[in-house]
């Protein structure tokens, strides 16, 4: 799967990586900047990458946005009480970002990573692991070049979530974060993410969740139409642990969202959601693997597209199951709702199993709204829009059901909400 | 049987029955061979030997030129990696392409004058070649009028036609039903028409090959308003020893025609592996209906995977037709390696395509199969039922596509796949494809994996019945949606074949 020969444009965009950045660090950048040498650029004839043309994201710059800085679109989850925690154009602001420390809680910048040593276990480490089976060189590049970033720590239950905002002001700011979250034994975490945060960002969030620690992780990608984004998220899951995460993608002209996790110890929870909303020049992308490492662990994957005018919604997602794990119970459910005639959907949803003591089931299905539904409300007295709007959100539920949190949760039907008054057919 | 040895026999099994099992394992009742004398093409593959395959089959030049394009085309190729499959490189120098029962070098006007030691490896194989016969194993079933149903066979050996039967009866309807060497020169307008209109000579690496070499195998033409009388069948039997077999089919069923069509295959014993890439073409054209089932039942290798077949094959239907329909139904449950995935393309308005498929790997076979349905006209319906069974140390992947284009609106799709695994030393992997490009088309994938339920082995357990039974009724109770679907003179065979497949795999 791996190419030796490095591509070109690869080559170009590694070579800029700053040198001198000290100790454990460095290393960990030099050894991923050989992964994504090897691996070179994704293109259109990997397997993965057969729905979504990369070009935007490998492309040599940020693409151009007119409208450089963004007024009036309301930040999400502004009502949430958190620490909140900003990046603007790919960059900390510190000024823009709360102060206050969260008990229980570590956070360092990735600038002050020899701050905390415990990250060197984890900084591209659960990004190296997974690249089996699909190689994904744009995180080891991420790895070897991200420019900020944060590294945080739960040492037990943290009383608020850590809200990480991002901002945008340039029209060309290309933004490369790399995160670390690391959960100790019985520690509890909310991680929210809110906004867009450069015309191109791509970001690898690592994450260890401990033994029976609780990780739950809310995201809303949007409401820009213009920006490209490509995301990473790897996770490692210790007995009896819980993970739990949701993201919302509204608009975006090219959002590829990946998520790795392996579930290392027996009894733990794994549950990844999203809910995608695209209206025009919309292209979204959720390529999710489980990987079942261990005995008697339960995953769930809950895809929604709302798709129209054009938009196209991409799903890819597997169950792997590997031979010692018995007694998996494995879910996996990928639906696009397509609003109009011009909207796709594409899937591919794997299952690959070893154990023979297993429980994995998937299913996809794509079509326009019912029209016995509609009808139906109709009849009722409804107007067309309304009714409409009803059984997109009705059709989303399943997707916003996986989030715990009942204030987040709401925030998030209100961003629905929102979306569907301000793209009425 | 150590890979049975090795099997983590559960809780609650009897050692007898363990036992019982393992010494039943591996169990291959079309193992032997036919001693005949068979001339060989010379080893290897250049543009002599497919010159010499045209030659031996009498083709007018355009065939000879056909297939020196696509040999020249292949050379260029590289064989596909993409499927859940891995065997060692295959030698393509070393293979012969061409084995012919010396028996036929002249063809026999008539079956009465074919080798008895031909007609011999038919019958033993339940073949019946002789008109009066009918297929073995159906007589009184189930009060059916066995009497009444006739199958006209054509019986591939290595690479030539043995004999088809009931020719008179099948063109006094008007069917054309002879071995396509045979069509090539009686036929040609239509073959030229036809041949590679659905699978070109482009299409792939094992396409491409068999266009370059296949050296027989069955034509079939219904024409316009007629139903086929009885049910067509091809019999594939390799026999001689490192011999690649590349048959190739060509089905057209003209306006308002129906016709069933059935394939079998067996293959002898052997320690090393074998290759056979075939290639099916079929064309269905305004309301015409076609029904292709399959046995697949080639050498799966021994219980370490010592021999059995490669079986590369690509078999495509083009309901060209509007409010066309053809059907696949394929049971495989042998070779080593299995690499097929027969597609419809649903170009005519209102066409459907159905594909219903039972593949069995057990010991170490490997099986990468499914189907394509290309929704290309409107009101275009499809549906997939795939059970994939795995035991042993066996992988067994389904693989598919479901493309709805952007002009097929109010199109329909459904598929179910299930897979079941027995054993804790075996995959079962499901890998679709879904692309779907309208809104006014529905589109549903369902999947499921599981073991056989204990409750349901309890239940059958408890009324008496062995272990090894009490699997074959729940396999088969797994299998059925596919198996009602076979005509009846497979469906027996292949409820049989599933309870021997599964031999040896219960713990």
């Amino acid at each position: 799967m791996g190419r030796p020969e490095p591509k070109p444009a690869a080559d170009a965009r590694l070579s800029a990586l700053p040198d001198g950045t000290a100790g454990w660090l460095a290393e960990a950048r030099e050894a991923a900047r050989a992964r994504a040498r090897a691996l070179g650029l994704p293109g259109r004839r990997d397997e993965y990458w057969r729905f979504t043309n990369p070009g935007p994201l490998v492309a040599a710059g940020a693409p151009g946005i007119a409208d450089a800085a963004v007024a009036g679109d309301a930040e999400a989850f502004a009502g949430i009480d958190a620490l909140r925690l900003v990046f603007r154009d790919g960059v900390f602001d510190a000024a823009a970002s709360d102060a206050a420390a969260l008990a229980g809680v570590e956070v360092v910048r990735l600038a002050d990573a020899p701050r905390a040593g415990w990250a060197r276990d984890l900084y591209g480490r659960l990004e190296a692991a997974g690249h089996l089976p699909v190689p994904r060189p744009l995180a080891a590049a991420n790895t070897a070049l991200a420019a900020d970033g944060l590294l945080i720590r739960a040492r037990t239950g943290a009383a608020r979530p850590v809200m990480i905002v991002y901002r945008r002001s340039s029209g060309s700011s290309d933004g490369m974060l790399h995160h670390c979250v690391r959960l100790d034994a019985g520690a509890r975490l909310t991680l929210v993410e809110a906004g867009t945060g450069a015309a191109r960002l791509t970001t690898v969030t690592e994450v260890e969740v401990g033994e029976g620690a609780v990780f739950h992780h809310i995201r809303a990608q949007g409401p820009e139409e213009a920006p490209v984004a490509a995301t990473h998220l790897f996770a490692r899951l210790a007995a009896r642990s819980e993970f739990r995460s949701f993201t919302l993608t509204a608009n975006g002209r090219l959002t590829r969202n990946e998520a790795f996790v392996e579930i290392a110890g027996p009894g733990a929870l794994a549950h990844l959601a999203g809910a995608a909303l695209g209206d025009g020049a919309f292209h979204q992308d959720d390529t999710v693997f489980v990987r079942h490492a261990a005995e008697g662990c339960e995953s769930r994957q809950v895809f929604k597209k709302v798709l129209r005018h054009g938009a196209t919604g991409v799903f890819q997602g597997k169950i792997h199951v590997l031979p010692h794990a018995q007694k998996t119970d494995g879910y996996q459910i990928s639906q696009a709702l397509l609003l109009d005639e011009d909207a796709q959907f594409l899937a591919k949803p794997e299952l690959e199993i070893y154990a023979d003591d297993v429980k994995c089931s998937h299913g996809s299905t794509a079509g326009a709204i019912d029209a016995t539904s509609l009808f139906y409300l109709r009849a009722r007295g409804l107007p067309r829009a309304e009714a409409e709007a009803l059984l997109v959100l009705a059709f989303l539920a399943e997707a916003v059901a996986e989030i715990a949190e009942p204030d987040l949760a709401a925030a998030v039907e209100a961003l629905l909400d929102d979306w569907i008054g301000r793209h009425r057919g | 049987m150590a890979a049975l040895d090795a099997t983590r026999v559960r809780d609650g099994l009897d050692a007898e029955t363990v036992k019982t099992v393992q010494a039943m394992a591996g169990k291959y009742k079309h193992g032997w061979q036919t001693d005949i004398e068979t001339e060989f093409a010379p080893k290897g593959l250049n543009e002599d030997i497919v010159r010499l395959i045209s030659a031996k089959n009498g083709e007018p030049e355009w065939m000879t030129e056909w297939r020196l394009a696509a040999f020249r085309r292949w050379q260029g190729m590289e064989e596909p990696t993409w499927a859940m499959v891995d065997y060692p490189a295959i030698d393509y120098q070393d293979q012969y392409y061409y084995a012919r029962p010396k028996a036929l070098a002249t063809k026999p006007k008539s079956l009465d004058e074919v080798d008895p030691k031909l007609l011999a490896t038919y019958a033993r194989l339940g073949i019946p070649l002789k008109e009066q016969m009918i297929l073995a194993g159906v007589e009184g079933a189930d009060g059916a009028p066995a009497a009444a149903r006739k199958v006209a066979v054509d019986a591939v050996f290595d690479s030539v036609s043995v004999g088809t039967t009931f020719k008179e009866e099948l063109r006094k309807a008007g069917v054309i039903f002879c071995a396509i060497s045979e069509a090539v020169r009686e036929h040609p307008e239509l073959v030229r028409k036809y041949l590679g209109s659905v699978v070109p000579p482009t299409d792939n690496f094992f396409a491409t090959l068999n266009s370059a070499v296949f050296s027989d195998g069955s034509f079939v033409y219904v024409p316009e308003g007629v139903r086929c009388p009885m049910e067509l069948s091809t019999y594939f039997r390799i026999n001689a020893e490192n011999t690649g077999q590349f048959e190739r089919t060509l089905i057209i069923a003209d306006r308002g025609s129906y016709v069933s069509y059935l394939e079998g295959c067996t293959a002898p014993k052997r320690d090393t592996h074998q290759l056979h890439a075939a290639v099916v073409e079929i064309v269905a054209l305004d309301d015409a209906e076609v029904k292709y089932s399959t046995v697949q039942n080639w050498y799966p290798g021994d219980e370490e995977g010592r021999g059995g077949i490669y079986n590369f094959v690509t078999k495509r239907a083009d309901c060209r037709g509007a409010r066309s329909k053809v059907m696949w139904t394929q049971v495989e449950t042998g070779s080593a390696i299995t690499w097929k995935y027969p597609s419809c393309i649903l170009r005519g308005e209102e066409s459907q395509g159905e594909f219903y498929s039972i593949a069995i790997a057990n010991n170490a076979q490997q099986a990468d199969t499914g189907t394509k349905m290309v929704h290309l006209g409107r009101n275009t319906r499809s549906r997939i039922v795939s059970k994939g069974i795995s035991a042993g140390r066996a992988q067994n992947t389904y693989r598919g596509l479901v493309s709805v284009h952007p002009r097929a609106t109010g199109s329909r799709n459904h598929t179910q796949c299930d897979s079941l695994l027995i054993g804790n030393r075996c995959g079962a992997h499901t890998v679709p494809y879904i692309e779907v490009k309208n809104n006014t088309s529905r589109v549903e994938h369902e999947a499921t994996t599981s073991r056989i339920a204990e409750d349901q082995l309890f239940y059958c357990r408890a009324r008496g019945m062995s272990e090894e039974e009490a699997v074959a009724l729940v396999v088969n109770g797994f299998c059925r949606e596919v198996l009602q679907a076979l005509p009846m003179e497979f469906a027996m065979e292949a409820q049989s074949l599933v309870a021997i497949s599964l031999e040896g795999s219960v713990g």
